[in-house]
C-alpha cells in the first residue's frame, strides 16, 4: 500500500468553522428504484473527501444532488452553511457554489483555453477576469496553453483546463465524477498528484467519485463507501481499510476472505487454529466471522496439513496463493515475490502475529463484545 | 414546450372531435365507396411499383458490379427532386392524345389504333412510382450495405449460395427498411391531391380538396379528413406490423458481405441500361422537356423572363418558405434546449407530440387548421369581439404558416436534435455549474454547438415548403399564388410551355437536399467499399 500518499487530515484546515457541505437524510428515488436512501455526510473545508462503490451504488446520484443536477425527495442539503436544497426550497445548480469536474472533461470546444476558464466568471469585471483566468491557468501550470482550442490539447492538459475553469469562480465545493479514468494508465498517476496538489495548494473542499478503491484510499482525506444507494463507511482511509465496518467494506475495499469462527474467553478460533486474543471479549462464547485480508495470511510448507495450494498468480512484486482448507473453504495469501509454493503444496496455515482481525456478526463488523450484556448472538458451548 | 406540443396537435384533434361530433349530420359525398376503392388502389399500385423498381435497383447496384454503376448508384437519387405534380405534366404532355408519342402511333397505324387511356389510375401510379422509388431505393440500398456483412459471410460459410443467402438472410433483415421506405412512400401518395387530379383519379384527399374548395361544406370536408387519417394511421401500423417484434439492428461486425458479381457483355450493359432507364424516366428527360419548353417560351417572347407574376408568386414562395424554416427550427431550438436542461416525462411528451405531424397527410392538417380558425372566431365573436378576428378570411395565410410548422416542425427537429446528441450533457451541467443561466447556456453553449443542425434544418424545411403544394392549394386566400400553385395552374390548363420555367425553378430548389443525400450514399458507398 501506498505508505507515502497516505496523509494524516491537514491541520491547515480550517477547523471549527462551518462545514463546507452536508448532507442530512438525504433520499432519491426514480420510479420505485432507490438511487440513494438517507445518505448523511459531511466535507469540512479543505477537505478532500473520496466517494467510491461499485457501478449503482449511488455515489454519482449523490454528487449530481450536491451540484443540483437532481432534486432530492427527502433530507437537506447545505453549501457553505447555505440550505440549496429541502423540502421547500431548491437552488438552481447555476446558484449553487460548486464546481464540477466530469469524467470526459466537457470542455467547450467552440472556446478557446482561456474562454473556457472565463466562461464562470462573466459576472467579473474584465481586468478581473484577466487576472483570475491567468491566476488558475497559472495554477495548473498552463498558462502557455491559454489560446489553444480544446481539441488541440493532450488528455491531461485537457483535464487540467477542467479544473482550472471548476476552481476559477472560487466554489465552496468542487465535484468530480471520475475524474481520471478517461486518461492512460500511465499518465493518470501523474495528473492525480498534480490534481491533489492544486487542490491543497488552494484548500479547496472536494469531493471525488471513483469506482476504484486504490484511488480512493490513496486521494482521500475521508473515504466514504457507499453500496445500494447507502453510506457503509466514512472514516479515514486506514481505518476503511483496517478496520472494514461491515462485510460489503471489507471485500470492497480490498482483498478479504471470511471464515466463520468462535470467540471463547478472549480467545478467537476457527479452521485454521487460534487466530488471536482479543481482550475484553473474556466473558463471550459467540459466532462470528472472520475478515482475512490476503497479506495477513503466512503459509508455511508442512506435509502434515490438510491445506494446499490450489493456485498461484505471478503478479510481480507478490506471489498470490489461492490454498484450499480441509473445509473446501479458500483463502488468499501475498507472499513475497521469490516465495513460490507450486500447485498441491500441503501447506500450515497461520495469520501474521500481531493482527487484530476484523469480526463480522451477520455482515456488521462488531468492535465491543456482542455478548456482555447477554443480548447477542451467544451459544452455550 | 406544452404550448408548442398544443399548438402542432390542434388540428388533428379539431379534425378528429369535430369529425365524430358530426357523424350522421352531414350527407357524406356520393362515390364515397368507389373514391376508398382508388385511393386503395392507387397506395397498393405506387406501393408495389415502388417496391420493384426501387428494391430492384438497389439490389442490381449491390449485387452486381456493371459499366458506370459507380455513378448510377447515387444518381439514381435524383428523381427524389422531381415533385410528382410536375413530372406528372410532362407525363401527360408526351402520352396524351395530342402527345407526340400518340402522334407518331397514329401516323404509323392510322387513327384508328387503340391505346391505353394515359389519363387514367394506372398512369397515376407509373408517375408517382417514379418519382418516390428513391425513398425505398435509398433505405434498401442502406439496409444492404450496413446490416452486418458478418452475417452474409456467415450465410455463405454455412453453405448458402449467394440467391439462398439474399432470400434466406438479406432479405429479411432488410425488412424493417423496407417496411419503412414503403411506409414514406404511402404517406406521400396520400397526402397527394394535385397530381391524381391530372389523371382524374379521385382519391380520397381529391375528395376533401373538391368538397371544401367547391361547395365549403365544412362537415363533410371534416368527415373526409378522418377517413384521410384513417388511411395514415393503416400505413403506419402496418409498417409496425411489417417490422415485427423483431429488431434488425446488426451494426458493425466486419466481413466481406455481398460483393458485386461482374456483369460483362450485353448483361452488363442491360443492367447499365435499365439504371438509365429509370433515371431518364424519373429525371432527364422531363428536365430536358421542361428546359426545351422553357427556352422556346423565352426565345418567342422574352418578357416572360420579367413577367410580374414570375416575380411575385417567387417572393410569396420564398417569403412562406423563409419564415416556416424560421419558425420551425426556432421550435425545435427550443425544444432540444429545453430537454437538455431536464425536465420530466412531460416534456419528453410534448416534445414526442411535436414530431408526429409529418405523418398526418397535408389535407387533414389543412382542414383541421381551418376548423381550429374557425373554433377560434366563434370564441372571439361570443367574447364580444364582433366577427371575431376574421381569421377564416384574411388570416389564411397564417394559416398556411401554421400548417406548415405543423408539418415541417418534424424534419426540423430531427436536424437540429441530431447536433444536439452531439453534445455530451456534461457540457450542459459544467456550464449550469458554472453559473450560467439558461439563456446564457443557449446563446453561449447550445445555440454555437447546433449551428451546423440549424443550418441543415433551416435549408431542408426551406424547400420543402417551396415544394408544397396541398396545403397552400387548400388554405391560400384568393388572389396569393406561390410558384408550385401557379406551376400547377398551367399545367391544369394544359399551359405547359409556361409552367416550364416555375417548374424548373422548383426542381433546381428540390435538388439542394438531394446534394446532400449524394453525399451520404457515397458514405455508404465508401463504407460498403472499406469492408
Amino acid at each position: 500500500m501506498g505508505a507515502e500518499l497516505v496523509t494524516a487530515p491537514r491541520s491547515t484546515a480550517p477547523s471549527g468553522g462551518e462545514p463546507a457541505l452536508v448532507l442530512e437524510g438525504v433520499s432519491k428515488r426514480y420510479g420505485s428504484t432507490v438511487a440513494v436512501e438517507s445518505v448523511d455526510l459531511t466535507a469540512a473545508p479543505g477537505e478532500l473527501v473520496t466517494l467510491v462503490g461499485p457501478s449503482g451504488c449511488g455515489k454519482s446520484t449523490t454528487l449530481r444532488l450536491v451540484a443540483g443536477l437532481e432534486r432530492p425527495d427527502e433530507g437537506v442539503v447545505r453549501i457553505a452553511g447555505e440550505v440549496v436544497a429541502d423540502a421547500r426550497r431548491f437552488q438552481e445548480p447555476e446558484q449553487r457554489r460548486v464546481g464540477l469536474v466530469f469524467q470526459d472533461h466537457a470542455l467547450f470546444p467552440h472556446l478557446t483555453v482561456a474562454q473556457n476558464v472565463a466562461f464562470g466568471l462573466h459576472r467579473m469585471p474584465r481586468t478581473e477576469r484577466q487576472a483570475r483566468v491567468g491566476e488558475v491557468l497559472e495554477l495548473v501550470r498552463l498558462g502557455h496553453l491559454a489560446g489553444r482550442y480544446p481539441h488541440e490539447l493532450s488528455g491531461g492538459e485537457q483535464q487540467r483546463v477542467a479544473l482550472a475553469r471548476a476552481l476559477a469562480p472560487r466554489p465552496a465545493v468542487v465535484l468530480m465524477d471520475e475524474p481520471f479514468s478517461s486518461l492512460d494508465e500511465s499518465l493518470r498517476a501523474q495528473v492525480r498528484a498534480d490534481t491533489v496538489a492544486v487542490l491543497r495548494e488552494t484548500g479547496t473542499t472536494g469531493m471525488l467519485v471513483t469506482h476504484d478503491q486504490t484511488e480512493a484510499l490513496s486521494v482521500g482525506d475521508r473515504v466514504i463507501v457507499m453500496n445500494r444507494g447507502n453510506v457503509e463507511q466514512a472514516d479515514g482511509p486506514e481505518h476503511v481499510f483496517e478496520h472494514p465496518a461491515s462485510r460489503f467494506v471489507a471485500s470492497f475495499m480490498g482483498d478479504a476472505d471470511f471464515l466463520p469462527a468462535h470467540v471463547h474467553d478472549a480467545l478467537l478460533t476457527c479452521e485454521i487454529g487460534v487466530v488471536s486474543t482479543i481482550p475484553g471479549w473474556a466473558h463471550c462464547d459467540v459466532d462470528v466471522d472472520v475478515v482475512l485480508r490476503p497479506h495477513e495470511v503466512a503459509l508455511t510448507v508442512d506435509p502434515a496439513s490438510t491445506a494446499h495450494v490450489v493456485a498461484v498468480e505471478y503478479h510481480g512484486a507478490f506471489v498470490l496463493h489461492m490454498v484450499r482448507l480441509a473445509s473446501g473453504r479458500t483463502l488468499r495469501s501475498w507472499q513475497p515475490h521469490a516465495v513460490r509454493h507450486p500447485v498441491g503444496t500441503a501447506v500450515a496455515v497461520t495469520v501474521v502475529p500481531g493482527i487484530t482481525p476484523t469480526l463480522l456478526v451477520g455482515d456488521r463488523a462488531v468492535t465491543s463484545p456482542p455478548c456482555a450484556t447477554d443480548s447477542g448472538p451467544t451459544r452455550v458451548g | 414546450m406544452l404550448v408548442i406540443a398544443v399548438l402542432v396537435a390542434t388540428p388533428v384533434v379539431a379534425v378528429v372531435l369535430s369529425g365524430a361530433a358530426g357523424v350522421g349530420e352531414a350527407s357524406l359525398p356520393r362515390g364515397l365507396g368507389s373514391m376508398v376503392l382508388t385511393t386503395l388502389g392507387l397506395m397498393l399500385g405506387v406501393g408495389v411499383g415502388t417496391l420493384l423498381v426501387g428494391g430492384g435497383l438497389a439490389w442490381l447496384v449491390t449485387a452486381y458490379s456493371f459499366p458506370m454503376r459507380d455513378v448510377l448508384v447515387w444518381l439514381l437519387v435524383l428523381p427524389l427532386a422531381m415533385p410528382a405534380y410536375i413530372l406528372g405534366f410532362v407525363f401527360l404532355s408526351t402520352f396524351d392524345v395530342s402527345g407526340p408519342v400518340q402522334g407518331a402511333l397514329r401516323s404509323v397505324f392510322g387513327a384508328g389504333v387503340w391505346v391505353p387511356e394515359v389519363r387514367s389510375l394506372p398512369g397515376a401510379i407509373i408517375v408517382m412510382s417514379l418519382t418516390l422509388y428513391p425513398y425505398v431505393y435509398l433505405l434498401a440500398r442502406n439496409a444492404l450495405v450496413e446490416q452486418a456483412p458478418g452475417t452474409y459471410d456467415a450465410a455463405r460459410t454455412l453453405g448458402a449460395g449467394r440467391w439462398r443467402a439474399l432470400w434466406r438472410v438479406l432479405l429479411p433483415l432488410a425488412r424493417p427498411s423496407l417496411a419503412a421506405g414503403l411506409s414514406l412512400v404511402m404517406m406521400e401518395t396520400l397526402t397527394d391531391f394535385a397530381t391524381v387530379q391530372y389523371f382524374n383519379v379521385e382519391t380520397v384527399s381529391v375528395g376533401v380538396y373538391l368538397v371544401w374548395k367547391g361547395s365549403f361544406e365544412f362537415h363533410t370536408a371534416t368527415q373526409l379528413s378522418v377517413l384521410v387519417l384513417l388511411f395514415a394511421v393503416a400505413v403506419l401500423a402496418g409498417e409496425r406490423l411489417m417490422r415485427g417484434r423483431a429488431r434488425f439492428h446488426q451494426k458493425g461486425g466486419r466481413g466481406q458481405g455481398l460483393q458485386g458479381a461482374r456483369l460483362t457483355g450485353w448483361k452488363g450493359w442491360g443492367a447499365t441500361a435499365l439504371a438509365i432507364a429509370a433515371l431518364a424516366a424519373g429525371f432527364v428527360v422531363p428536365v430536358t422537356q421542361l428546359l426545351w419548353w422553357a427556352v422556346g417560351d423565352v426565345v418567342s417572347d422574352p418578357s416572360t423572363l420579367w413577367d410580374a407574376r414570375f416575380v411575385d408568386y417567387l417572393t410569396n414562395s420564398l417569403v412562406v418558405a423563409t419564415v416556416t424554416a424560421l419558425a420551425c427550427v426556432l421550435l425545435a431550438v427550443v425544444i432540444g434546449h429545453t430537454l437538455r436542461l431536464g425536465g420530466g416525462r412531460l416534456v419528453r411528451g410534448a416534445a414526442q407530440m411535436t414530431t408526429f405531424g409529418y405523418a398526418v397527410p397535408g389535407a387533414v392538417v389543412g382542414i383541421g387548421v381551418l376548423i381550429a380558425f374557425a373554433r377560434l372566431d366563434e370564441l372571439l365573436e361570443s367574447l364580444g369581439v364582433p366577427g371575431g378576428t376574421g381569421l377564416l378570411v384574411t388570416g389564411s395565410v397564417m394559416g398556411i404558416l401554421y400548417s406548415y410548422v405543423v408539418r415541417f416542425l418534424a424534419p426540423a427537429y430531427q436536424a437540429v436534435d441530431a447536433s444536439f446528441a452531439k453534445i455530451p450533457p456534461t457540457m450542459t451541467m459544467s456550464a449550469m455549474s458554472l453559473g450560467a443561466t439558461p439563456r446564457r447556456i443557449l446563446t453561449r453553449v447550445h445555440l454555437p454547438l447546433v449551428r451546423p443542425g440549424v443550418a441543415v434544418a433551416l435549408v431542408l424545411v426551406a424547400i420543402d415548403a417551396v415544394k408544397e403544394l396541398p396545403i397552400v392549394l387548400l388554405l391560400r386566400p384568393f388572389g396569393f399564388t406561390t410558384v408550385s400553385v401557379w406551376v400547377y395552374e398551367l399545367a391544369r390548363e394544359n399551359f405547359w410551355e409556361k409552367a416550364a420555367l416555375p417548374a424548373l425553378v422548383i426542381v433546381a430548389v428540390a435538388v439542394v437536399p438531394v446534394l446532400v443525400l449524394f453525399r451520404q450514399v457515397r458514405l455508404v458507398e465508401l463504407r460498403g467499399k472499406a469492408e
